[in-house]
């Protein structure tokens, strides 16, 4: 009796410990991957990488301003593309649904969101690229807007449906149409949620490598215009870190560091602005 | 009683006729038809993907049909290819990456929702769910030059001394490969599982612990006996989910696999995924035919996550009529 | 169904719905600010209203009382169609705000000039300023001056002026709970509405934020036709001129509030005014 009893208690603490440190190590993960490009990246960081366009191959020195705008101009591509049907799909499905095609958007909205960003990438080289015969800044900013869409349409509705009931009604007991209802009383009150969905989201594609391989391609000089294959940081990081040259592996540090920092740091201030305080207080 | 002067002539029908004008000229009507397009423009760009993709993949579709996911032969010169090299990778190097992954996913969110105080738990949980955010790219980026010498250097040969007998563990050791593939996937999943496993796990009523601790079991006893299996088809879903994400994954899988399109019984053996050859080679595809093959992965692929995506949202379902919260 | 489309019809049942009683002076036509004939209303299949009638004076504060579910709120919402939120509610019947037809006319006029306080108060996510002027602005007013005259107006006649007017900028959470509701008084009143509807309001609110609505009710009456909701007696006896209690979707009786309480007409209604079921 009481060895069994001995046993179980043994077992007891071992299995706590041990996802204790399953818990830990998980933690222990992003510790790590940050620390280790700070420290690595840190070193290769500085004012000419930030400013200066790529040296030649295999030449030393260089820096990436090319590529930082190129990302730039891909998410603000992106917003165009994806923000607009993403947000007033949402207030469709928040606001005005119907119940069958409601049923439909939301099924296709998980349904794209579950496509492979590569797949994605697919789709707008066949779009743009094939028609055009070349590479562009175009090409890629729509895939990076269709990645957008399924979670910018989700927040959206997310947001929106934390808007208190009484609080529409309240607006349409005073003579406000429907939808001037939605425009300046239940957006503006789920705004704080919305827009940090959007802000979460662009951090998302900022990051995504694959489905720019073959839209927006690479470019070693600045990229005028959006009709030309443009570089861009999460491509840099890939192309640099493959190759065979010491100098391209420092800035492929360098290049993902920047990465990491801008997207964490949006991360952590959206989410800690949406869990801070809301618009509409929950009375 | 004194009578009413006015007549009141409108019928159900009449009504409802005014007030449908009435809404027209306020914009509601309108503002439901943008709103109802924009809707709709999700659905066309899902259709048109799909659409794409099929179209523009009729050429192997054509010459090989269905024996193309069979076939084991990648020869751009000779227009001979083959999906099951890179339907073997994806599947495995996923796999891996799972059996990986759930343990350690299940047992952190165990201790997430059961033994951390609330707090801790917020907080350990935000750290773990910012690993969600982290760019494919940056894993790749560490896969090479952080895990792939680890696992050349120390890792694998440890495996071969110890566990050499078995085929999984033989042939040389170049640390990319598919075992860093599967190490790749499974740091990358690990978020989803903690993420939704602790919700589920933290969802389970008390009266289910308090019944268990209540006949004398451990803490340890009355979280695996009761409270887990209770959430079982939650942490279930949550690894459907957690597999989708991992056959889609690319860039950290490209980085690290070795990019080899051969099936090996070896884990230490380079491998190739679907996402991982299209990545590599889609840009120089050297004919209209090994685009469009690369195309068809692509469908391959993306059949492969719906269906994955579609048995999740199953087993979700499924729960939501027993009670298991989720 | 036929009530809906004929006069005669809507003629015979005004004669026959409960309607002011037994020592109740002949009233004069002009007097009805609301008249309801025949008014069933319907949740999907389920039937919530049976064949209510009755008149509301002008200029007079009403109150509806019953059991909980007895459908007086489910009433007060025809009265400015904020069931049509609702997907499958309808009502049919005759409701007539002076002689127009209230099913039929266009709702956001209709909601210019019925307004509605409701239970729990729900000011707006914005400024004390910007909640009072919103009737406004939505319905077409810009000019600032006329905002701001307005707001001040409406804040004085909801007697809540003197607490805020130099704070107006500042959010409506700021606000207790009692001026909440007197802020969403003020915000109703802006645009000047000939009825106002008002669904339990002060059930969320202390004895003492209650008595300063209730004594703001008793001035707003001049300038405005009142109609409140209340799950509580002592307030209908204390605020209201005439009284309509309500029973399971019916109205079961309809008088002047002393003759409801001291001597109504049916036992339904007694039963209920000395608390043998509530």
């Amino acid at each position: 009796m009481g060895a069994r009893e001995t046993w179980r208690k043994f077992v007891n603490v071992f299995m706590f410990s041990l996802t204790g440190l399953c818990a830990f190590t998980a933690v222990g993960f992003l510790f790590f991957i940050l620390g280790y490009l700070l420290w690595n990246g840190g070193r290769a960081l500085n004012w000419a990488f930030l400013t200066h366009l790529p040296t030649p191959v295999g030449e030393a020195g260089g820096g990436m301003a090319n590529a930082i705008v190129g990302s730039a101009k891909l998410l603000l591509l992106a917003s165009l593309v994806g923000i607009p049907p993403g947000f007033l799909g949402g207030v469709y499905l928040g606001e005005f649904g119907g119940k069958t095609f409601s049923f439909l958007v939301r099924y296709t909205t998980d349904l794209l969101n579950g496509v492979p960003s590569i797949v994605v990438g697919i789709f707008a080289y066949t779009i743009v690229v094939l028609p055009l015969r070349h590479f562009s800044t175009l090409a890629g900013g729509l895939a990076l807007g269709v990645m957008m869409i399924p979670i910018a349409v989700r927040s959206t509705e997310e947001s929106l449906r934390t808007v208190p009931q009484t609080l529409r009604e309240g607006a349409l007991a005073l003579g406000a149409s429907k939808w001037k209802t939605v425009a300046t009383v239940v957006v503006p009150a789920a705004g704080r949620g919305i827009v940090t969905g959007f802000v979460l989201d662009l951090a998302r594609v900022a990051g995504e490598t694959a489905p720019l391989l073959f839209t927006a391609f690479s470019n070693r000089f600045w990229s005028p215009g959006w009709n030309q294959p443009t570089a861009s940081l999460p491509v840099m990081v890939f192309t640099y870190a493959i190759s065979p040259y010491e100098d391209w592996h420092r800035q492929a540090w360098a290049a993902g560091l920047v990465l990491l920092l801008l997207v964490l740091v949006t991360n952590i201030a959206a989410r800690l602005l949406v869990s801070g305080r809301m618009s509409v207080p929950q009375v | 009683m004194a009578s009413l002067p006015i007549t009141v002539e409108r019928a159900g029908l009449q009504r409802r006729a005014l007030n449908f004008l009435c809404r027209l000229r306020g914009g509601d009507e309108v503002a439901h038809l943008i709103t109802l397009l924009a809707a709709a423009s999700i659905l066309l760009v899902t259709l048109l993907l799909v659409y794409e993709l099929y179209g523009n993949s009729s050429l192997p579709r054509q010459k090989f049909g269905w024996a193309f996911l069979a076939g084991r032969t990648w020869d751009p010169v000779k227009e001979n290819f083959g999906a099951l090299p890179f339907i073997y990778g994806t599947v495995v190097s996923s796999a891996l990456g799972l059996l990986i992954a759930v343990p350690l996913g299940v047992g952190a969110a165990i201790f997430l929702a059961e033994l951390a105080p609330p707090r801790i738990s917020n907080a350990l949980t935000f750290v773990i769910e910012l690993l969600a955010a982290v760019p494919s790219v940056i894993y790749g980026l560490l896969g090479i030059f952080v895990l792939v010498p680890l696992l050349r250097t120390v890792v694998q040969p440890f495996l071969k001394t110890t566990l050499g007998f078995l085929p999984l563990f033989q042939g040389p050791m170049f640390g990319v490969g598919m075992l860093a593939g599967g190490v790749v996937l499974a740091i990358m999943i690990i978020p989803f599982i903690i993420s939704i496993s602790r919700e589920v796990l933290l969802a389970v009523p008390v009266e289910q612990r308090e019944a268990a601790l209540a006949v004398g079991a451990t803490r340890w006893e009355a979280t695996w006996r009761v409270v887990v299996p209770f959430a079982r088809a939650g942490i279930l879903a949550s690894v459907f989910l957690a597999l989708a994400r991992a056959l889609g994954e690319t860039m950290a899988v490209t980085m690290v696999i070795g990019n080899d399109p051969r099936i090996s019984a070896s884990l230490f053996a380079p491998g190739y995924s679907i996402a991982a050859v299209i990545a590599n080679e889609f840009a120089e595809a050297t004919s209209d035919m090994h685009l469009q093959v690369l195309i068809e992965l692509g469908l391959v692929l993306f059949f492969l996550t719906i269906v994955i995506n579609g048995l999740a949202r199953l087993v979700i379902l499924s729960t939501t009529g027993r009670g298991t919260a989720h | 169904m036929t009530a809906t489309s004929n006069a005669v019809t809507v003629l015979k049942a005004t004669e026959e719905s409960p309607s002011l009683g037994r020592g109740a002076t002949p009233r004069a036509q002009l007097d009805f600010k609301l008249r309801v004939a025949g008014l069933n209303f319907y949740y999907g299949a389920k039937q919530a209203l049976y064949d209510i009638g009755l008149q509301i004076l002008v200029h007079r504060i009403t109150a509806l009382i019953g059991p909980s579910g007895c459908g007086k709120t489910t009433f007060l919402r025809t009265l400015n169609r904020m069931y049509e939120t609702v997907p499958r509610a309808r009502a049919e019947g005759a409701v007539l705000l002076d002689d127009e037809d209230v099913l039929a006319m266009d709702v956001v006029s209709l909601r210019r000039r019925v307004g509605m306080v409701f239970q729990k108060s729900n000011p707006f996510p914005k400024s004390i300023f910007d909640n009072v002027a919103y009737g406004l602005k939505v319905n077409g007013t810009r000019r600032k001056g006329a905002l701001a005259e307005a707001v001040e107006r409406s804040l004085r006649r909801a007697a809540l002026w003197d607490e805020v007017k130099g704070q107006l900028h500042k959010s409506a959470y700021a606000l207790s709970g009692g001026q909440q509701q007197r802020l969403c008084i003020a915000r109703a009143l802006a645009v000047d509405p000939e009825v106002l509807l008002l669904d339990e309001p002060c059930s969320a609110l202390d004895p003492i934020a209650t008595a300063k609505i209730e004594e703001l009710l008793f001035d707003l009456k001049e300038t405005c036709t009142i109609i409140i909701v209340t799950h509580n007696m002592q307030q209908a006896a204390r605020v209201a001129n005439d009284t309509g209690f309500f029973l399971l979707g019916r109205l079961i009786e309809f008088n002047r509030t002393e003759m409801i309480f001291k001597t109504p007409a049916r036992r339904e209604t007694e039963d209920y005014i000395t608390g043998r079921f509530g």
